[in-house]
């Protein structure tokens, strides 16, 4: 019977306190504020699912905390799936999902059910800080080797890519725009706070306006 | 089994087409055999969306996100998947979307194994501590009234209602 690995101090592994070493080697140098918006171009051009925390404050600040942008503040693992039952019901829009790589992470066999469907109107942007940010910035798996977009590849989505640097913005930005199949990126950041914007947490009264803009009052 | 492969045949396919009737258009599963002509319609028709899951959650999520693009979808699923789902039906309660599940029961009337006993009896105490409505099936003749009634309750009256296919319905699977 093989062993477990040895060697590895999970506690030491995922400790924040060193949160900063080593990082710019491993890609993770932009800076969410000004890659997050350059990446998605016009807002106006999408409907957005949002995970918790960080990328709901990201895409709130950029829109306004616009009707066209679903935000979560729970129910952690269901952005992505949120994103697919919204793009099957609506092929005429274009549905973006910003999330983290904790939020992906907790239900990450999500990437495969929507490799199956491959819907072309559906985008994932996984703003990849490598931590857990809310809680304290332990690190997340990403940090520790766990390749998201190798993950969305093996499950069967065809257009990924990892964006790391300024130079691949152009390229990431038009992913999420072009509409041959679902497509996947992530967006590899610094694990700095993102934009202190106070967004709507009332999960009934978000869907009443999403669901108001979307299809009118009647 | 309590009734045959025809009799289940016969309502699964009456129930499809109600589903269908109501404007439901999102399937979403993580495979069953309770649940096979439902999926396997689904599958086969055009008008649907047939989404087969990993894990259940990933289902309620679904529901969600078609219900705020003004679909209907419906979450098909076996009694364990309920444990599955439990902090993402925070999500429909929160925020007032509407859930229908078809969930067939297992840990229940009939069962021999006892894997499915502590999840099957906790289905409704858990399903109401999230506030979803449970709706219980015992008869074939049953089945097509109380879905069409749970159709009514999820989207005029907007709730999470859960209707349970027991194994008096269904039969217990022999080992």
């Amino acid at each position: 019977m093989a062993g477990y690995p040895q060697g590895v101090d999970m506690a030491a592994a995922i400790a924040p306190t060193e949160q900063v070493r080593g990082l710019k080697a491993h890609g993770f140098i932009l800076d969410r504020r000004e890659a997050v918006p350059a990446l998605i171009g016009r807002h106006e051009d999408f409907l957005f699912v949002t995970g918790l925390a960080g990328t709901a404050r990201d895409i709130a600040a950029l829109t306004h905390d616009g009707a066209h942008i679903y935000t979560m503040a729970g129910a952690m693992g269901g952005a992505a799936m949120i994103g697919l039952g919204l793009a099957l019901a609506r092929p005429d829009k274009r549905v973006l999902v910003a999330t983290g790589d904790g939020e992906l992470l907790m239900n990450v066999g999500a990437l495969a059910t929507i490799a199956v469907l491959n819907p072309p109107n559906l985008a994932i942007l996984c703003v990849d800080n490598g931590h857990y940010g809310e809680t304290g910035y332990q690190k997340s798996h990403t940090s520790l080797g766990v390749d998201l977009e190798k993950i969305a590849a093996g499950c069967g989505i065809k257009r990924t890519r990892t964006v790391s640097d300024e130079s691949g913005l152009a390229a990431g930005a038009r992913l999420l725009r072009e509409g041959n199949g679902t497509a996947f990126v992530v967006l590899r950041v610094k694990p700095d706070d993102p934009p202190p914007y106070k967004r709507n947490l009332d999960p009934a009264a978000c869907r009443v306006r999403f669901k108001t803009a979307l299809l009118g009052a009647g | 089994m309590a009734h045959g492969n025809g009799d289940r045949a016969r309502w699964q396919d009456e129930l499809y087409d109600l589903l269908r009737r109501r404007n439901v258009t999102q399937f979403a599963y993580v495979p069953d055999a309770g649940h096979r002509i439902l999926i396997d319609r689904s599958l086969a028709d055009p008008g649907a969306q047939s989404v087969a899951l990993t894990t259940e959650e990933e289902g309620v999520a679904l529901l969600a996100g078609a219900d705020l693009g003004g679909a209907r979808g419906v979450l098909l699923m076996q009694s364990s998947g309920i444990g599955n789902c439990v902090n993402m039906l925070s999500l429909m309660k929160g925020g007032h979307f509407p859930l229908l599940t078809l969930v067939s029961m297992r840990g229940d009337f009939g069962e021999g194994n006892p894997w499915q006993y502590p999840m099957g009896q906790a289905v409704e105490p858990v399903l109401q501590a999230m506030g979803v409505i449970c709706l219980r099936v015992e008869r074939a003749e049953e089945v097509i009234p109380t879905v069409d009634a749970a159709l009514t309750m999820v989207f005029q009256g907007g709730n999470a209602v859960a209707v349970l296919l027991t194994q008096k319905l269904l039969g217990a699977k022999a080992f």
